[in-house]
């Protein structure tokens, strides 16, 4: 079952993440994404995450799907202009490469290169409406294409930004330029995010909720100084230092995040963030078994 | 205006070093309200060199000189070099161009470019416009999203904001801020309006511009 055909059916949706390697050694990419066969519907594939440079998420998404996993490709407008950004579209779409998730990144000034020019010629918006126009057969100035890709395109969104109101008037614009689902920013406040999903509803779009596995009260620190975005509040970071087992505490932490949100979202995206190995359990303890394939 | 800074004294120091007459050559306007190139910062500068290079026995010799622009060839025109073998410009980037399309001799940055930017308070500016030649702050409510995003995005915040403020950590999101001033001005149903992506061939296609000749592309 392809991912487009989950979220086309009424399947509680799960997806995650690989990270392509610093280097060309894919190996341990391929070993993680086979800790996850089985029980999630797709893989994101990290496009540079961070803006910290790694194995283009391309090349990436094509080591997956020629092992037999069904790759999200994450693109993001940070270090391609809109040519580029066609151009690396098409290459994924020759090889059968659909799934896309539209980001605008996060700058390079936060990353390992940060004396880099940031590109930013279109944004996320922007993007989606593009891989529009490539889906139906034309470049986004009008050119016809020879052959036409079929791209299901996603997008992100922050549940409990603040403020709320300009992100959802970015998620409706998400919306009305062809986002078919969108992947939360984590989730740590499952009221927040119903209140979200109330706005959400109103459109038919599917929400996987974001869900991130931690470990440590100490890695919630440094996600929070770090990664642009993620805010883990402090009762989570407190229930973290005080547990004797971090790892374990994580995985129930993330387990009941899931249970909180599961009967009102569509499916989850688990961010392990380096331990995809502990997602079978994360899965287990929210009680979610393998899915179809 | 232009905002312009000093480029830091070591820098200055070692760029003049191979010469052994120079003349700084302040600008009476942008650099001049900049607080970095104007008369007492010509001075000040002036000083400095020469101190320095009594230190370490150089023996050069500093003299300084304001002009009213220094990116207008008719004030330009009233410099005198004399003898001076080099020009240290307190201008900004177009300035340093046009005294060096002027003279023979080399002329040195003494500031950094900074932005084009409106004074925020006493010695502080803001960088307000990017000059890219297609002008959005109609739609934008005044608030430049080219400019004052750190990504230059067109439509709503990025998941980055925290708290109203940049993943940068160093200004208040620009959307935010967008956001808000079109809600106080009544114009909520512009939250709607989707921004294609901008003509950077604008600012490409016109490298000059004569505003008589009517040139460029219009």
């Amino acid at each position: 079952m392809s991912f487009r055909d989950v979220v086309e059916s009424d399947e509680f949706i799960i997806s995650s993440e690989v990270g392509p390697p610093k280097g060309i050694d894919v190996a341990e990419m391929l070993e993680t994404a086979e800790q996850l066969r089985d029980r999630v519907h797709a893989l994101n594939v990290t496009d540079n995450q961070a803006a910290v440079m790694r194995l283009s998420t391309l090349a990436a998404c094509v080591h997956l799907k020629q092992h037999g996993f069904e790759p999200i490709l994450q693109m993001t407008c940070r270090d391609r202009n809109r040519l580029a950004l066609q151009s690396d579209l098409l290459g994924a779409a020759s090889f059968g490469i659909d799934n896309v998730l539209s980001l605008t990144g996060d700058h390079v000034v936060v990353g390992d290169h940060p004396q880099a020019k940031a590109v930013f010629d279109v944004e996320s918006v922007q993007l989606l409406e593009i891989i529009a126009e490539l889906n139906a057969g034309k470049d986004m100035v009008g050119n016809e294409l020879h052959g036409t890709p079929s791209f299901f395109p996603g997008a992100v969104v922050t549940p409990d930004a603040n403020p709320l109101e300009p992100q959802l008037a970015k998620f409706d614009k998400k919306v009305r330029a062809g986002a078919k689902y969108f992947q939360t920013q984590a989730v740590y406040d499952p009221d927040a995010f119903k209140r979200f999903m109330e706005h959400a509803r109103k459109h038919d779009v599917k929400v996987l909720a974001g869900i991130v596995v931690l470990r440590s009260a100490k890695m919630a620190r440094f996600m929070n100084k770090h990664i642009p975005g993620v805010s883990v509040p402090k009762n989570v970071i407190d229930e973290l230092q005080a547990a004797s087992d971090g790892t374990q505490t994580g995985i129930e932490i993330a387990a009941r995040f899931i249970r909180d949100v599961k009967d009102s979202c569509d499916g989850v995206h688990i961010m392990a963030v380096g331990a995809e190995h502990l997602v079978p359990a994360v899965l287990d303890a929210a009680g979610i078994g393998s899915v179809t394939q | 205006m232009i905002v312009v800074r000093q480029k830091p004294l070591k820098e200055i120091v070692k760029a003049v070093a191979p010469y052994r007459r120079i003349l700084l050559v302040g600008c009476n306007t942008c650099a001049a309200v900049s607080l970095a190139g104007g008369e007492l910062e010509v001075d000040t500068l002036v000083q400095t060199l020469r101190l320095a290079s009594s230190q370490e026995g150089t023996g050069s010799v500093f003299e300084g000189a304001v002009l009213q622009r220094q990116c207008e060839p008719e004030f330009i025109e009233k410099l005198e070099i004399d003898d001076c073998d080099a020009l240290l410009s307190l201008g900004c980037g177009a300035g340093v161009a046009l005294l060096a399309d002027n003279v023979d001799i080399p002329v040195i940055p003494a500031l950094d470019t900074m932005f084009i930017g409106s004074a925020k308070g006493l010695a502080s500016w803001r960088a307000e416009c990017s000059a890219c030649g297609s002008c959005v702050l109609g739609e934008t409510a005044g608030i430049c999203p080219i400019t004052r995003c750190a990504k230059g995005i067109l439509n709503g915040p990025c998941g980055g904001v925290n708290d109203g403020m940049c993943e940068l950590g160093d200004r208040e999101c620009a959307w935010v801020l967008i956001h808000d001033r079109l809600a106080k001005l009544h114009r909520e149903d512009e939250f709607e309006t989707t921004h294609e992506p901008k003509d950077y061939s604008v600012k490409t296609k016109n490298p000059e511009w004569d505003a008589h000749a009517r040139g460029g592309d219009r």
